[in-house]
């Protein structure tokens, strides 16, 4: 059995979730929606997951929390293995991981007011006598700053940063350890989002907390994460901590997907890495491509990878890249790089 | 100055209200905007303040019956639009000006055949001024259209349902639609935001290649500055139905006026790091009571009372570059 390293609080161990959508001849059929994924979480930091649609990430998300088992693989999460749903989680480990999604409009239930909604994560996890709810719920308000009035509101009266704040509020009622957001902030506008996120890396300070933070938004991961993961049909392409991969990225789709972001300065122009321009469809990951799942879209493919799947090796130091232009290290040098 | 001829488009405060239960939603609260012949105009600002009400108030595509306009002309060739009767709208929407809409899922139509939708475009623009058209002539201008997007293998295509493509393939065939038949205004509503970043660069770059080339104007709809820095010449900057900033790209990015316009520049989070700004307090106003005065005044750090009575008008700061705002006027 794997071990967690001492300063790793969640830690997946070739994970793969399948999803059967149906069968033909040769059998069933599956989308592989997360397919051998290794990756590691640190006490009190942010780990970025980056990656276009479909491409598994917050599938991910999912069966960290429990909404899927995941079909093989570990999930271990403080020496504990966490590979089951929800149904099967105790109490104890499911107050530790709590999660923020995407919609706040969608997330939180219309038919109830603010003080329903934070109540019963206070009443499932945590020991607040009766006289304390109110003064609690208060508290957890105050802690993403809104007014204490807002207990009787209903979600449709507020607006979406705030409801934001309230699904914000309702993740940190039981005390947890790991927060695993999910593109928290894609549903609102710029100017409300850069508060929500700073409110979240306030929090992050004030309680210890560590996040797993999903979004495709790669300028909004710049400012958050302190090491980021990105992903490409169910696989991670490439994991460096926060400015190196930036700087220097290494993955032909890292490059790709930084160079396609649309910035407002001459100065992030700048980083843009020119020479890989966007080519291609996404492909499809019911049917991956065979060998290296990006081959189709990579400017720079040998023959060799349409063939074999690369592994993920370090190529420095804290990071890993997934490409057979770094597994044969005579052409590290001139490719790439 | 320029010269009166090569203003394509021009709205000139233009209010729109829709009906609503407790009275009517003022959204558009006097929208100035002109496109001149070739040009890129960007209009950028969040979600709910009357971006795509503008465009559809254009195309006279507003939700039937549910709305007014109690003022404002918009002259497309110097003709008013609003004052058209019913053929002339449609020589417009068939020959003039073509939409781009943001979502290409919901905009094609699922049970037809592409070949089919893309015809229809055609043949409806054809027939306009020559009555009927062969069959195959249709074919081989949706072909072509087809082409010009660089979609792989057109002639299979025109056999296929929306369904049997990617999210970016039915964006490509939009824009077939919408150049099929020689416009010169293309109206894009956020073209690319509902596409991955890849692909939506690859949209990006194949509009500006279209636009380049055949030298039509493009009023590109967008949220994100980043997008209309790298595809526009001219952006307005909206705010809760009025336009609180408009410049060259260029100065705008290098001199933001309005606090709103700079706080938006501000909040968006940069590629080279160093953290968020604050981002703007408060939320866009309810349409049903909107402020009297300045509609950004009450998420503004520097509102007067002056901001509170009276709207502040366009003013221009320097050459091309107006700002509806007090603090410019100083």
């Amino acid at each position: 059995m794997t071990q967690l390293g001492n300063n790793e609080i969640l830690k997946a161990v070739n994970l793969k979730k399948y999803f059967r959508i149906g069968k033909d001849k040769k059998g069933p059929i599956f989308v592989r929606a997360v397919d051998g994924v290794n990756f590691s979480i640190r006490y009190g930091e942010t780990l970025g997951l980056v990656g276009e649609s479909g491409s598994g990430k917050s599938t991910i998300a999912y069966t960290v929390v429990g909404m899927y088992g995941p079909t093989s693989g570990q999930v271990l999460f403080k020496d504990q293995d966490i590979g089951m749903k929800a149904v099967r989680r105790p109490l104890s480990l499911k107050k530790e991981i709590q999660i923020v999604f995407q919609d706040p409009s969608s997330s939180l239930n219309p038919e109830q007011t603010i003080e329903q909604i934070l109540s019963l994560p206070l009443r499932l996890h945590t020991r607040t006598p009766n006289r304390q709810f109110k003064e609690k719920m208060i508290e957890l308000l105050e802690k993403v700053e809104l007014p204490s009035e807002y207990l009787y509101k209903f979600p449709s009266s507020i607006g979406g940063g705030e409801k934001q704040m309230v699904a914000i509020a309702r993740a940190l009622a039981s005390n947890p350890s790991l927060i695993v957001l999910d593109e928290p902030t894609s549903a609102l506008d710029v100017s409300i989002q850069a508060k929500v996120i700073n409110k979240l890396m306030n929090l992050q300070k004030e309680l210890h907390l560590t996040y797993l933070f999903i979004t495709h938004d790669l300028s909004l991961m710049r400012n958050v994460a302190s090491r980021i993961a990105i992903m490409y049909l169910g696989k991670i392409c490439e994991v460096a901590d926060t400015a190196t991969f930036f700087e220097k990225p290494l993955h032909p789709y890292t490059q790709m997907l930084i160079s396609s972001v649309p910035v407002i300065t001459e100065e992030e122009e700048k980083l843009k890495p020119k020479k890989v321009v966007s080519i291609g469809e996404i492909g499809s990951p019911v049917n991956p491509p065979s060998g290296c799942s990006f081959h189709p879209r990579c400017p720079f493919r040998m023959p060799i990878c349409s063939e074999v799947d690369p592994e993920m090796i370090e190529v420095f130091p804290e990071h890993t890249v997934r490409c057979h232009l770094f597994s044969r290290p005579e052409e590290t040098g001139s490719k790439g790089v | 100055m320029e010269t009166k001829e090569n203003i394509l488009l021009s709205i000139k405060d233009l209010h729109v209200w829709y009906r609503a239960y407790g009275g009517y939603l003022k959204v558009l609260n006097g929208v100035d905007l002109i496109v001149r012949e070739g040009e890129r105009v960007g209009l950028v600002g969040e979600a709910g303040c009357g971006k795509t009400t503008t465009m559809k108030s254009i195309l006279q595509i507003l939700p039937p019956r549910n709305f007014l306009i109690p003022k404002g002309e918009i002259y497309y060739k110097r003709k008013d639009i609003l004052k058209m009767n019913f053929s002339e709208i449609q020589r417009l929407r068939s020959k003039e000006i073509a939409m781009i809409f943001q979502d290409p899922t919901a905009a094609l139509n699922p049970v037809f055949t592409l070949g089919t939708q893309i015809g229809d475009v055609i043949r409806y623009s054809i027939a306009l001024d020559r009555g009927k058209v062969r069959k195959e002539k249709i074919r081989a201008l949706s072909v072509k259209a087809l082409k010009e997007v660089s979609l792989p293998d057109p002639e299979r295509m025109l056999v296929n349902y929306p369904f049997q493509l990617s999210g970016g393939m039915r964006q490509r065939v939009c824009i077939a639609m919408a150049i099929s038949s020689s416009r010169n205004l293309l109206i894009a509503d956020e073209p690319g935001t509902s596409l991955d970043v890849t692909i939506q660069d690859q949209i990006l770059r194949l509009l500006k290649e279209i636009v380049e080339k055949k030298g039509t104007s493009i009023i590109l709809i967008t949220h994100s500055l980043g997008v209309a820095r790298e595809m526009t010449d001219r952006i307005y900057v909206m705010y809760a139905g009025t336009i609180v900033e408009t410049a060259l790209t260029k100065d705008l990015f290098k001199n933001p006026v309005h606090p709103y316009t700079k706080g938006l520049l501000a909040s968006v989070p940069k590629l080279s790091g160093g953290g968020l700004a604050k981002g703007i307090p408060g939320r866009i106003p309810d349409y049903l009571n909107p402020p009297q005065g300045c509609r950004f005044q009450p998420r503004c750090e520097y509102a007067t009372p002056s901001c509170v009575e009276t709207p502040p008008q366009l003013f221009e700061v320097e050459k091309g570059h107006l700002v509806a705002c007090y603090l410019a006027q100083r």
